[in-house]
């Protein structure tokens, strides 16, 4: 109960956030927080199961391009067109995972499955340049009639809410699954697959829709991604570096409790403000130097994530008190 | 209820198991035994669907489950025990039952889950104290959860991959006697793998002996032990005490030492 209200008067305070302080550098800072903290938390979806994936880059990448490219070609609106990319990257999960977990492959081996995913979708976005401007990155083409329609909003503050409504329905999703008999399903798959099975799990089908899930989500965030910037390139939302980042935060914040990958985009969208707005240009890439030995300990030292180790903490003490 | 016909299974060039034939009637339970690595995992893993026959046939109620991925046979009503115990450690005890009672039956009713869940913790005599965890159960304990989950799942055929080895006398008994509970009062068959004769014997209606894959001998406990190819196979262990046990369990008086 006393949860229950927390999440209202918390939700409440974010909705009413914007109307009351507008500054635009800061809501930008939030709205950026807002998707990649969707982002991350689609990731561990599946990555809280063990099903560590290195290819949700690909995902995103895939959610931001079909969008665009839909909407720059053909004229489809992004309200169809996320939709349809959501669709997309659900496929491709389906087509990578399937074999993974049809043919047992778990575990390091999973993850350069994955990892090759990214890779291939980062080589389709640059080979096929002459649609989608390759490295270069890629604009979808300002509206000339409705709005609405084309999901192109001036006013960050509406941009503002419909992150804040995504990011809660992701950890709505989240919830929804940790309550569900597939955590338990998950749990027992992720610690022995034969004995989960014997149980009469069906371990490739579970696997598949919880993985599916997570891809379809984190395409979401790459269309949203894409039509907030209103710029894409495939460094910032496809490719190996997009998907170590979304590991890298998740860990950080926590991939065991809910609102851990929130915590990580926190502090990985602060930390790289704090590097390029006090160190400028010299500091490109510093943030990435800062992730690889930040995700180093934090995998050694804390490998519940700050948000997790602190949650165990608080709630120890209470355990001796009653014992 | 289960008719097995020709059943082989080759890894590589090692056959582990060679053409063996063998049906179970319901309500029975039939002793399956032999020595270390003669086959009797591998039967249990091919009737479980862990993998499929090299040939052969495996009828449950009337169809073909030969080769069927786990879940489904689960789901057709066999259900069955690790050799060596394995719970979901991350899960409490009651989860992992529950876990068995959602998918085993293929019911995707929490409430029936739970209620299974309840009565299999019940029949095993295991705490149903729901926040429980695994790791406060010893080796006892967690044959009790194996069996429990195996219940859960609510099978018509039970295959229990009891090695008692870790058990003292007392707890073997309890175990044998565990098993005639199921199938009287939940009205489970049961096909129950052992390395060791002697508790077994007690409590089976029929028992068959495998060898290097090979079905070496077949029938009532008495008969079996008395067989001279059984005999020999388990010379060299304790011929002569398993013998003497065996046919004292098997004639229903206690064995006397």
């Amino acid at each position: 109960m006393n949860t229950r209200l927390a999440w209202a008067v918390g939700l409440t305070a974010l909705v009413a956030l914007p109307f009351a302080y507008r500054d635009p550098y800061h809501l930008h800072i939030m709205v950026l927080i807002l998707i990649w903290s969707f982002a991350y938390t689609s990731w561990s979806i599946m990555g809280r199961f063990g099903l560590v994936s290195l290819g949700h880059g690909g995902f995103m990448g895939v959610g931001a391009y079909v969008t665009t490219l839909l909407w720059n070609h053909l004229g489809v609106s992004p309200w169809i067109g996320i939709p349809v990319a959501m669709l997309c990257a659900g496929a491709l999960a389906l087509v990578v995972a399937y074999p993974c977990f049809r043919f047992r492959i778990t575990g390091h081996y999973f993850a350069l499955v994955t990892l090759a995913l990214s890779g291939i979708v980062l080589q389709i976005i640059i080979a096929t340049r002459d649609y989608t401007g390759g490295s270069l990155g890629y604009t979808p083409e300002r509206t000339k009639g409705s709005h609405i329609l084309a999901l192109q909003f001036d006013d960050k503050i509406v941009w503002y809410l419909i992150a804040l409504g995504v990011w809660a329905g992701g950890l709505a999703v989240w919830y929804w699954i940790d309550r569900s008999m597939s955590r338990y399903a998950m749990e027992a798959i992720s610690e022995d697959e034969d004995a989960a099975a014997a149980a009469g799990v069906n371990v490739t089908a579970e696997k598949l829709r919880i993985t599916v899930i997570s891809a379809v989500m984190t395409a979401l965030a790459g269309a949203l991604y894409g039509q907030y910037q209103m710029f894409i390139s495939p460094d910032t939302v496809s490719g190996i570096a997009v998907s170590l980042q979304m590991v890298f935060a998740a860990v950080v914040g926590g991939i065991y409790v809910a609102l851990g990958p929130t915590i990580g985009a926190i502090i990985t969208i602060m930390l790289a403000e704090v590097l390029r707005v006090g160190f400028g240009t010299k500091a490109v890439g510093w943030d990435n130097l800062v992730y690889g030995v930040l995700l180093v300990l934090f995998i050694i030292f804390l490998p519940k994530g700050i948000l997790g180790s602190l949650l165990a903490w608080v709630k120890s003490p209470r355990k001796h008190r009653d014992g | 209820m289960l008719v097995v016909e020709g059943l082989v299974k080759r890894f590589g060039g090692f056959t582990a198991v060679n053409n063996v034939s063998f049906k179970v009637d319901q309500g029975e339970i039939l002793g399956l035994i032999g020595p270390n690595g003669s086959g009797k995992s591998t039967i249990f893993n091919m009737l479980s669907g862990t993998f499929p026959p090299t040939s052969g046939s495996i009828r449950f109620g009337g169809k073909e489950i030969a080769g069927l991925p786990p879940y489904r046979i689960i789901n057709s009503g066999v259900g069955r025990t690790f050799q060596i115990p394995r719970p979901f450690r991350r899960l409490t005890i009651f989860e992992n039952v529950a876990l068995a009672g959602y998918y085993g039956q293929g019911s995707h009713s929490l409430a029936k889950a739970e209620e299974a869940a309840e009565r299999a913790l019940d029949m095993v005599g295991l705490q149903t104290d729901r926040a429980a965890s695994v790791d406060g159960l010893g080796a006892a304990g967690l044959k009790k959860l194996e069996l429990a989950k195996a219940i859960a799942t609510g099978p018509k055929l039970l295959l229990a991959d009891e090695s008692l080895g870790g058990l003292d006398e007392t707890e073997m008994n309890q175990a044998a006697d565990m098993l005639r509970k199921i199938r009287t009062e939940l009205g489970i068959t049961i096909i129950w793998v052992e390395h060791i004769m002697g508790v077994l014997m007690r409590v089976v209606d029929r028992v068959m002996v495998l060898d290097h894959g090979e079905k070496i001998s077949e029938g009532l406990p008495s008969a079996v032990s008395h067989d001279p190819r059984v005999i020999e196979v388990y010379l060299g262990t304790d011929a002569h005490a398993t013998q003497a046990t065996a046919a004292a369990a098997a004639g229903g008086s206690p064995t006397t030492r």
